[in-house]
């Protein structure tokens, strides 16, 4: 509404080789796992998962650097402490969520726990 | 299953077009709700012809209904808050009469069908259609004052959300005349509410005013964020913001956190209402539990969206009354915070007896026991704020002073359930639901009547009459216990809730205390009316020109009352917390010249066209009059797309004008 209010503000950096830099590692982690379950290059399922899953948090990671233009400075930080609140409110959601249930399970209908 | 999309293509003609909607819908047979429906249609229609007769049609469209000032949307929040806290508080009345009578022979005289519906919908209007439209109501007047700004960050935003609000208002209160409310209980736990045990259309009812009041709701959540974080005074920093808008922060924070889970656990019910699914249900996997689970995600840090900013509004009012700066901020903002994560790490003790075990109990029961560290500190810095202060027992500070020995009471037998082996004696008693009113008026109805003392004058220009004040305080207060200590009494006797008729005839004497207790309730919201008429009849002895009738110290309190519409015609330059107090200590005047003209927004239909679609798309897949779902649903978003392309959006308030009523105003200093 006033002056005031736009004077902290930096356009997104998106320059052209940022988009290509975030591209080719984009393109590079996913041609990596598919590489991985194509060709079988690992002898146990669980390894190629977990292989798999610490891409797929690169590749975030990635996607928000480059593409999303997040660091520790953009909004005043503002931006960085949203996302950290929210990794961990999701985080307790999901992960305390499984905890109840499981819990629930073992002790409310043990039979069905799969042996 | 066969319900839902089947009854379109069946064969009788009439479903096609009026759905589940029959004549037989009207509970006309209900001598309870046609004597309702009477008194509210001739109520209305003396209204309707009252606002005819005199013309305030144009005015009540142009300067409120159509409004994006976020002073008038906070007024009718507060409005709308009152509207709903009558119909509250109406069936909260009939259950404690009920009650009091439903003993052996006598079964009362509501038959259990509508007690289920009268308890449902008492809790649900008054966490969702009451507490928080008195809480967004009074962050929409109050934080952009607090902050120097001039209206908040997306002011149509704003007038949309509190038509999507009203729009589940509407809903709920038209399932009393047409069809039945919900009979679960104001969460709605499946598999009662599922389609098997519930087939008619008062769950229905329940998910989509929520929806739509949800839309809302997290729709001003986002704009309050961003209005806090961006639109600051200059020199305001996080450390020098005034409590009550830190605790609206954080309040708006949750609201944007936990909302979207309660529209995907109501969206996932719907799911299995509507086309078959399995998330809830007994059979193919479906559980039930993991409803409870989700939607305490949701609706514990609920309660602290409701109760956090009335902790701001009495740190407000105890700082003021006592003449002191608040002691403690920084403690207070710390707790404030730390009470915004931990509202997070509680929710299972509103299920310790679902079966979880020991480990994940004791977790939880700790957890819930910290929590009530930094609210016990925030108990203690607002006694320290009154330790030698010049203490002014003025209406706003005696709710203050009830609220905050009614608070701790409450505050000590919420303890007391978070103790898994005493929670599991207690639980889904009348101790609990002793607690929770226990907090929930003595908090949040103690702390908004304060805060409606306190800057009724900011918003008319004139104060409130005391006396009557008073006695809704006295009768509030002397209520409420009269109300619900029976209830712990009772709990403690294993006396369960939501239960229609008794048979032990020893209890009856407690239900009939707890009944007088509400009556004395009613007297207190009757002076409380009363007041308002009273104090709006003597307007001119009651009349502040200052524009600061406390001796306040925050922002608001700077400008006239009722603030011009730009608020502020500079912005101010802030320097301390207390920002207002340090600018009358240095003895700050208003500048008299170098005004500039003032951009703001342009009023706009949009919101309240849009919710009257949204109002008739609930009505419509309540009832299952698919048509008329699929054309409001393109009307909506063909609206939505029309008032992106409204370029007229804003004006400028023309630099004579805004000299004008400054000369006006420092006229009426000087």
């Amino acid at each position: 509404m006033s002056e005031h209010d736009h004077h902290a503000e930096e356009a997104p950096h998106s320059t052209f080789k940022g988009y290509m830099i975030g591209f080719v590692a984009s393109v590079i982690l996913t041609a990596i796992p598919f590489w991985l379950v194509m060709s079988d290059v690992l002898d146990s399922r669980n390894a190629t998962v977990l292989v798999i899953l610490g891409f797929a948090v690169v590749q975030i990671v990635v996607h928000m650097i480059y593409f999303l233009h997040m660091d520790f400075q953009a909004q005043g930080g503002w931006t960085m402490l949203s996302l950290i609140f929210t990794v961990v409110l999701v985080f307790i959601t999901l992960f305390g969520s499984l905890w109840v249930m499981y819990h629930m399970n073992v002790n409310m209908m043990p039979s069905m726990m799969g042996g | 299953m066969s319900s839902s999309f089947s009854s379109t293509t069946s064969s009788d003609p009439t479903s096609a077009v009026f759905g589940r909607l029959s004549w037989d819908s009207i509970p006309y047979h209900d001598p309870i709700i046609v004597g309702t429906f009477a008194v509210v249609a001739i109520g209305g229609v003396a209204l309707l012809a009252a606002l005819t007769k005199y013309k305030v049609w144009g005015y009540l469209w142009k300067e409120w209904f159509t409004s994006i000032d976020h002073k008038k949307i906070g007024v009718m929040y507060m409005v709308l808050g009152i509207i709903m806290l009558l119909r509250g508080f109406a069936d909260a009345i009939m259950m404690r009469l009920h009650q009091a009578m439903a003993f052996g022979e006598n079964m009362g005289y509501l038959p259990p069908d509508h007690y289920d519906q009268i308890f449902t919908a008492h809790g649900v209007i008054m966490i969702f259609f009451v507490a928080m439209p008195f809480v967004v109501g009074l962050m929409n007047y109050i934080v952009p004052l607090q902050i120097g700004a001039r209206d908040v960050a997306f002011p149509f935003l704003n007038n949309f959300s509190f038509w999507m609000t009203a729009s589940g208002a509407v809903l709920i209160m038209l399932s009393l005349f047409v069809g039945e409310f919900a009979k679960s209980g104001w969460l709605a736990y499946p598999p009662l509410t599922g389609i098997l045990q519930s087939p008619g259309v008062g769950v229905d009812y329940y998910i989509w005013a929520l929806q739509i009041a949800g839309v809302g709701t997290l729709l001003s959540g986002v704009n309050f964020v961003v209005t806090i974080v961006k639109m600051r005074a200059p020199g305001m920093t996080m450390m020098k913001m005034p409590v009550f808008t830190w605790t609206a922060l954080c309040t708006n924070i949750l609201i944007v956190a936990s909302f979207p889970i309660l529209t995907a656990v109501l969206a996932m019910l719907s799911l299995d209402r509507y086309l078959d699914m399995h998330f809830f249900t007994n059979d193919m996997g479906g559980n039930a539990m993991m409803y409870i689970n989700l939607i305490w995600i949701w609706g514990h840090p609920e309660v602290y969206i409701l109760i956090l900013p009335i902790f701001g509004v009495f740190s407000e009012i105890v700082s003021t009354y006592s003449g002191k700066r608040l002691f403690g901020y920084s403690s207070m903002v710390y707790a404030t915070v730390v009470i915004t994560i931990l509202s997070y790490l509680v929710w299972l003790h509103h299920f310790f007896t679902m079966g979880s075990g020991p480990t994940v109990n004791s977790f939880f029961g700790i957890t819930t026991m910290i929590i009530s560290i930094p609210t016990g500190a925030k108990i203690f810095n607002w006694l320290f704020t009154m330790y030698r202060g010049r203490i002014q027992f003025d209406v706003p500070m005696l709710w203050t002073i009830g609220f905050m020995v009614t608070f701790v009471i409450g505050g000590m037998t919420g303890v007391m359930l978070a103790v898994p082996p005493a929670d599991f004696v207690l639980h889904n008693s009348l101790f609990l639901i002793a607690h929770f009113h226990n907090v929930i008026i003595g908090g949040v109805v103690f702390g908004v009547f304060a805060a409606i003392a306190y800057w009724y004058p900011k918003v008319t220009g004139y104060k409130l009459d005391p006396f009557w004040g008073k006695a809704s305080f006295w009768c509030w207060l002397i209520g409420f216990y009269l109300a619900f200590m029976p209830l712990y009494v009772l709990g403690l006797m294993g006396v369960t809730r939501r239960v229609s008729h008794f048979e032990d005839a020893s209890l009856q004497i407690w239900f009939q205390i707890a009944a007088v207790g509400a009556v004395l309730i009613g007297i207190g919201i009757a002076c409380f009316l009363i007041q308002l008429y009273v104090s709006y009849k003597k307007r001119d002895q009651l009349r502040d020109e200052t524009g600061d009738p406390w001796n306040g110290r925050t922002l608001e309190w700077s400008t006239s009352s009722p603030p011009p519409q730009y608020n502020f015609a500079f912005t101010p330059r802030v320097h301390d917390n207390d920002a207002w107090w340090q600018m009358k200590q240095h003895g700050y005047k208003a500048p008299r010249e170098g005004f500039t003209p003032i951009h703001m927004p342009k009023n706009t239909a949009a919101g309240l066209v849009l919710s009257g679609l949204s109002t008739v798309f609930g009505f419509a897949m309540i009832w299952y009059i698919w048509w008329l779902a699929g054309l409001s649903f393109a009307a909506l978003v063909i609206c939505t797309i029309i008032h992106t392309f409204n370029y007229k959006r804003d004006y400028y308030i023309p630099v004579e004008e805004v000299e004008k009523v400054e000369r006006q105003r420092a006229e009426v200093l000087a």
